[in-house]
């Protein structure tokens, strides 16, 4: 390849076709423009005639200029240009290709892999023999160099791990090489333990080069949940601009559907490495969640599965009482239980038996004093991380628990008795709440006003009992106290838990109490002690793609290997099990920190960034190609053939080629807009011009009646063809009959067909109401059942006594047009309609008739002109006006069912009508 | 139905004989409908047909000339006069020349086309007048009657095409009756001296007649431009320019004398001219064709 610049040609001895370019432009240059041949009876008139002007029969400068850059470009294009050219990397010996093969790889697997690909091409165009390597899958034994085209049918088996390397296997790897070659190293571009160890044996064998792409790097590690939010840290490897991470909770939704539950954004300023997300859930959605993801990113770093941290809490009741039946509300766990049930899962049962399972809370309700064989279990499950609840209650209240020295399981000294106030027996007014200072868990919390204490316990003065009070009445005696107690805690409720003492337990608060206190919660996490003597078995893996699968079988890990691994092969990511526990291992865990990878100086490091080579070919042919159009324009319009016979044609394909086909949706948008700007009645167009006509002044009639005497306003009525526009758009269709009108095309039937469906209606009139009542079947009524023979018309019937039709405005009971006496069909009654109680109306309360069929041409006795004249007579005289009158009201009847469908057979009108009905 | 077979090459060529004949005959008709304006007689009275009036009869009156019938109605004798009607003798010439099978567009026809419809019509007119109609170059020699209606469809078929030899057509004379009538369609635009020739002779043997001159748009407007070659039909003549819209003008003024020396020339012999256009409408020229006959027979 020569290369010039930026471009690099691949034939470059085709560039010496350029010096031939003068030559053709003197070859042109003397060739003038073909002639053209034309017939012409007339050249007998031309014989003698001479050119006026001896023009140069020469080819015009700019035109050899065009030709010559065409050529140009021609001799260019296939001297093979390539911008950017890609000096192969040179090289000889063995090559091998080292890849880290961490969920860092994973993004961008697939380019990796092709990247991969085009080393082995070069090298096996090289003869080079080739050994690739994954450093999370090391091969055993020596390096395996074979020839590159047998490692090309094994690249599709290569797959990231969702782990780092491990230093040992690497060091020991770095141990076997053995012999010299090269070494071409696609890292991940992340700083791993070992990394600088094995470059640096590399080195030792050959020239090493690294790659690394720049791509930003992003990672999740667990949640955690803090002051009832889950907080969620994003990681990025390097420092970059201001960008926020999408992150999505994913979890089954009621139905077991896996979804995303909640989603969030985790800021990263600029300059920042890690970005926070806090989630606040309700409790519900939060136990359902299984993981998090970062959108967008194809890693198993950015997701991280949750286990039983986020998890509803186990809380165990204990009642001093028994529970008596036929006594729930005064039962002392009834509101326990009622407030905890849908946050938490309520245990209860024999002590015994509840210690055994491993509650994250117990409540003891009026337990004065446990005896010593199950108090000294519960202090060790407190001091583990358990949250003891106590409420009072009459029993505590009367027992010498906690009176002259301090029980453990009690947070203060209590005085005797306990005190009562605003009772039938005692002074002043039930006690209110103190709003919650600051240090309180509950601080924050809204007091109802109308909870108010009657009785208590009260806790003897003592210098802590200020640290320990979390919550107090007005007048400053504690309410609710609290002590920790090894790594857990003792809280007392100073009041009963049922609504005795107080009022508390019947409101809001109490379970917003509760919830900051037990159901909120977390555990720490567990620790390899914690885990010991357990076997834990993975449920659910995630692939370093971030895909979780079910892990199948699988032999179990045990609690102490889960409870210090890393993700690794011995202990891949997942989510594990043990009876009802569940331990996430997540690829990230809390201490991961992300570093980007650091080359000492000297390593050669390549960029994806780098510029990839672009070859010009078709760039170049392109343009040469679009030069000689021009050209062939031009010399078109120089020697004449632009002009004459066959200009126009050639003018007509021009444009074609040139102009965009005009865009045809604007008249339907026109059209549209005009059908929905109010309400408009709409014909049917016949082709039929006298028909069109009448169809358009009757309507216009119609709709200025309609505006007179009614809210309904109509617009302009429209003319409608049926193949074109789209009739959806109205509510009513007005289809004069005409004897020789075409039948609708399958397209048609489909509109109409839809158009009846979905509630539209269409009045057919065949307009010859004067002759077809006689029983004979008119050209008009047979055109009608040819064109409905198409159409999805239900039975009909002509129209009954009590149809809708006969009083939706007004009370009729014919329905003349410039004709009467032709029945009117309407789509029949359900057969089961049956008169109601009382009615003279059957219950005809469903359906709209989609089709109104009759003869007696309505369109000519509401036509109207210009200035509002009718076009055609009705009748005669006044009886005449009676006629047309009646016909107007048939028309405004018919507009309003069409728009109200079936509003007027609603039963709250009906005394209304029977009243003026028996006028 | 057997013997359909073996008839079927009989009437497989009847049929391919007379196919050419329907439409160009059909259209003749057509046209010559639409110009049928009322009686066309010789308006006064005289042997022929038609009745023509009732005069009171005269003294020199033969006896078998009374129209017994009207006179029994009165007490005065009658005589049935029928109107006069002398057939005229009219020639056509319609030139096949090379030059007449020219068209600018291939949806305009051939002049020849146009002149073979146009003599075609004329001669269903004529015909129907009762005048007789031939060639003036005396291949078929003057007839009345319909016979000669499909007669001369079929000569005027052949000429549709353009398919003379020469170039340019000289109208063929020598059969032109003595004081008849005739017809002469061409582009002229050949040598005009074999056409003052005839038309001299003609007008010697006191022959009247029309000069239609039909012409195709193309040579009317002369819409090229550039470098060309052009040529005559059968590539007899030939003339190159390098830029062929600078001889539009000259062309146009050389066109426009010829036509002046055709109006000339039949003026001086008592003839007519007119020019007609391939892409008009032929009723027009029919019109005018008619009516320029009909002033003078």
């Amino acid at each position: 390849m020569w290369v010039l610049g930026p471009i690099g040609f691949t034939t470059p001895w085709l560039l010496l076709g350029l010096a031939a370019l003068p030559v053709l432009w003197l070859l042109l240059r003397a060739i003038p423009p073909a002639p053209i041949r034309r017939r012409f009876p007339g050249v007998a008139l031309l014989l003698g005639l001479k050119d006026e002007e001896a023009e140069t029969d020469r080819t015009p400068w700019w035109l050899l200029l065009l030709r010559s850059l065409a050529v140009a470009g021609l001799i260019l294009a296939f001297a093979g240009p390539v911008l950017h050219p890609d000096q192969r990397r040179g090289g000889t010996g063995p090559l091998l290709v080292v890849m880290d093969g961490t969920w860092a790889d994973a993004a961008d697997w697939p380019r990796r892999i092709e990247h991969v690909q085009q080393l082995l091409t070069d090298a096996g165009r090289a003869g080079r023999p080739v050994a690739v390597v994954t450093l999370t899958d090391l091969p055993e034994g020596a390096l395996p160099f074979q020839a590159a085209s047998a490692w090309v049918s094994r690249l599709p088996g290569l797959k990231p791990q969702p782990w780092a390397p491990d230093p040992k296997a690497l060091s020991a790897f770095a141990g076997r090489l053995s012999g010299s070659f090269q070494t071409y190293w696609l890292s991940d571009g992340l700083a791993h333990d070992g990394r600088m160890a094995f470059l640096s044996a590399l080195e030792r064998h050959g020239r090493v080069t690294v790659f690394e792409t720049g791509r930003p790097f992003f990672a999740l590690p667990p949640a955690v949940f803090k002051d009832g939010a889950i907080t969620l840290t994003a990681l990025r490897a390097r420092p970059g601009p201001a960008m926020s991470a999408a992150i999505t909770a994913r979890g089954p939704d009621p139905s077991g559907t896996e979804r995303d539950l909640a989603r969030g954004t985790a800021d990263f300023k600029d300059g920042a490495t890690v970005a926070e997300l806090k989630l606040s859930l309700p409790s519900e959605l939060r136990n359902r969640i299984t993981g998090f993801a970062i959108q967008g990113e194809r890693s198993a770093a950015a997701v991280s599965l949750t286990d039983d941290a986020l998890k509803r809490r186990k809380v165990a009741l204990i009642a001093g009482v028994p529970d008596q039946e036929g006594l729930q509300l005064l039962s002392p766990l009834h509101y326990l239980r009622e407030a905890l049930k849908p946050n938490a899962d309520v245990i209860e049962g024999k002590f015994g038996d509840l210690l055994m399972a491993d509650p994250d809370v117990i409540i003891l309700a009026d337990v004065a004093r446990l005896p010593p064989e199950q108090e000294d279990p519960l202090i060790a499950w407190v001091k583990k991380g358990g949250t003891l609840l106590r409420f009072a209650g009459p029993r505590l209240a009367q027992s010498d628990v906690s009176r002259e020295t301090e029980d453990p399981l009690m947070p203060v000294r209590l005085r005797a008795g306990g005190r009562e106030v605003g009772g039938a027996m005692s002074w002043g007014q039930p006690k209110k709440l103190r709003p919650f200072p600051e240090n309180s868990p509950f601080h924050g919390l809204a007091i109802p006003k109308d909870v108010t204490v009657k009785e208590q316990v009260l806790a003897q003065p003592d210098p802590s009992l200020a640290s320990r009070t979390i919550a107090s009445l007005t007048d400053g005696t504690p309410l609710v106290t609290r002590k920790a107690l090894g790594q857990g805690q003792v809280v007392l409720f100073h009041v009963t838990a049922n609504a005795e003492w107080s009022s508390l337990p019947l409101s809001g608060l109490f379970v917003r109490m509760l919830d900051r206190l037990a159901v909120a919660t977390r555990p720490a996490e567990p620790s390899a002690a914690d885990l010991k003597g357990t076997t834990w078995v993975p449920k659910k893996l995630v692939d370093a793609f971030g895909a979780t699968h079910d892990a199948g079988q699988v032999a179990g890990v045990t609690g102490e290997a889960l409870g210090r691994a890393e993700a690794g092969p011995a202990t891949p990511p997942g989510l594990y099990a043990a009876q009802d526990r569940r331990v996430a291992l997540n690829v990230i865990g809390a201490k991961t920190v992300l570093a980007p990878a650091a080359w000492p100086a000297g390593t050669v490091v390549e960029g994806a960034a780098a510029r990839h080579e672009r070859p010009l070919k078709g760039d170049l042919l392109l343009a040469a190609l679009i030069l000689l159009l021009v050209d062939l324009a031009a010399s078109l319009w120089l020697s004449g053939r632009l002009r004459g016979p066959r200009a126009g044609a050639a003018a007509v394909v021009l444009a074609a080629l040139l102009a965009l086909p005009p865009h045809p949706a604007q008249a339907d948008d026109a059209f549209a807009l005009k059908a929905t700007h109010g309400v408009v009645l709409a014909h049917v167009l016949t082709g039929n011009a006298r028909v069109d006509q009448i169809a358009q002044e009757g309507l216009q009639g119609l709709s200025d009646v309609l505006t007179q005497r009614t809210s309904v306003e109509p617009d302009t009525p429209m003319a409608v063809n049926l193949n074109t526009d789209d009739i959806s758009l109205f509510p009513f269709l007005y289809w004069p009959i005409t004897p020789d009108e075409p039948l609708p095309s399958a397209k048609a039937y489909d509109k109409l067909n839809d158009f009846l469906r979905t509630g539209g209606m269409i009045l057919f009139d065949t307009r010859d109401g004067d002759v077809s009542g006689y029983g004979t079947t008119t050209p008009a009524g047979q055109r009608l059942q040819q064109i409905a023979a198409g159409l999805d018309i239900p039975p009909l019937e002509p129209i009954p006594r009590d149809h809708v039709l006969t009083r939706s405005f007004y009370l009729l009971q014919d329905f003349p047009g410039r004709y009467d006496g032709a029945p009117v069909w309407v789509e029949a009654a359900a057969p089961d309609a049956a008169k109601a109680d009382g009615m003279p109306f059957r219950n005809l309360n469903d359906g709209v008739s989609p089709v109104v069929i009759g003869g007696n041409d309505w369109a000519a006795a509401w036509a109207v002109d210009a200035k509002g004249n009718f076009l055609f007579p009705v009748g005669r005289g006044a009886t005449g006006e009676r006629q047309r009158e009646i016909s107007f009201r048939f028309g405004i009847n018919l507009v309003m069912y069409v728009l109200t469908g079936n509003y007027k057979s609603d039963q709250v009108h009906v005394p209304a009508l029977l009243q003026r009905l028996g006028q | 139905m057997n013997q359909g077979a073996p008839s079927t090459p009989l009437r497989g060529r009847a049929e391919a004989l007379a196919s050419p004949l329907p439409p160009l005959l059909a259209e003749a008709e057509h046209l010559a409908q639409a110009v049928m304006l009322g009686e066309h007689g010789r308006r006064r009275a005289g042997t022929g047909d038609e009745f023509w009036q009732y005069r009171p009869a005269l003294g020199g009156d033969d006896a078998r000339a009374i129209d017994w019938r009207r006179s029994a109605r009165s007490d005065a004798h009658y005589v049935r006069e029928k109107e006069w009607q002398a057939a005229q003798t009219v020639s056509l010439w319609v030139d096949d020349a090379r030059s007449m099978g020219f068209t600018g567009d291939a949806r305009r026809p051939a002049k020849a086309d146009r002149a073979a419809l146009l003599a075609l019509a004329v001669t269903v007119l004529l015909t129907r007048a009762g005048e007789r109609v031939g060639l003036a170059d005396g291949s078929i020699p003057a007839r009345s009657g319909p016979a000669q209606v499909v007669r001369l469809a079929e000569a005027f078929s052949g000429l549709a095409t353009g398919a003379g030899e020469a170039d340019y057509g000289a109208p063929r004379a020598e059969a032109m009756a003595p004081h008849g009538r005739a017809l002469f369609f061409s582009d002229f635009l050949g040598d005009p001296a074999p056409l003052e020739d005839a038309l001299g002779r003609a007008a010697d043997r006191g022959v009247r007649g029309v000069l239609l001159q039909i012409l195709d748009p193309q040579e009317e407007t002369f819409p090229f431009d550039g470098r060309t070659i052009f040529e005559s039909m059968a590539g007899l003549l030939r003339h190159e320019t390098l830029r062929a819209g600078d001889l539009r003008g000259r062309y146009l003024e050389r066109l426009a004398e010829r036509k002046d020396r055709l109006r000339q020339l039949a003026r001086r012999t008592g003839w007519q001219f007119s020019t007609h256009h391939s892409d008009e409408p032929p009723a027009a020229a029919l019109l005018w064709l008619y009516r320029a006959l009909e002033r003078r027979l």
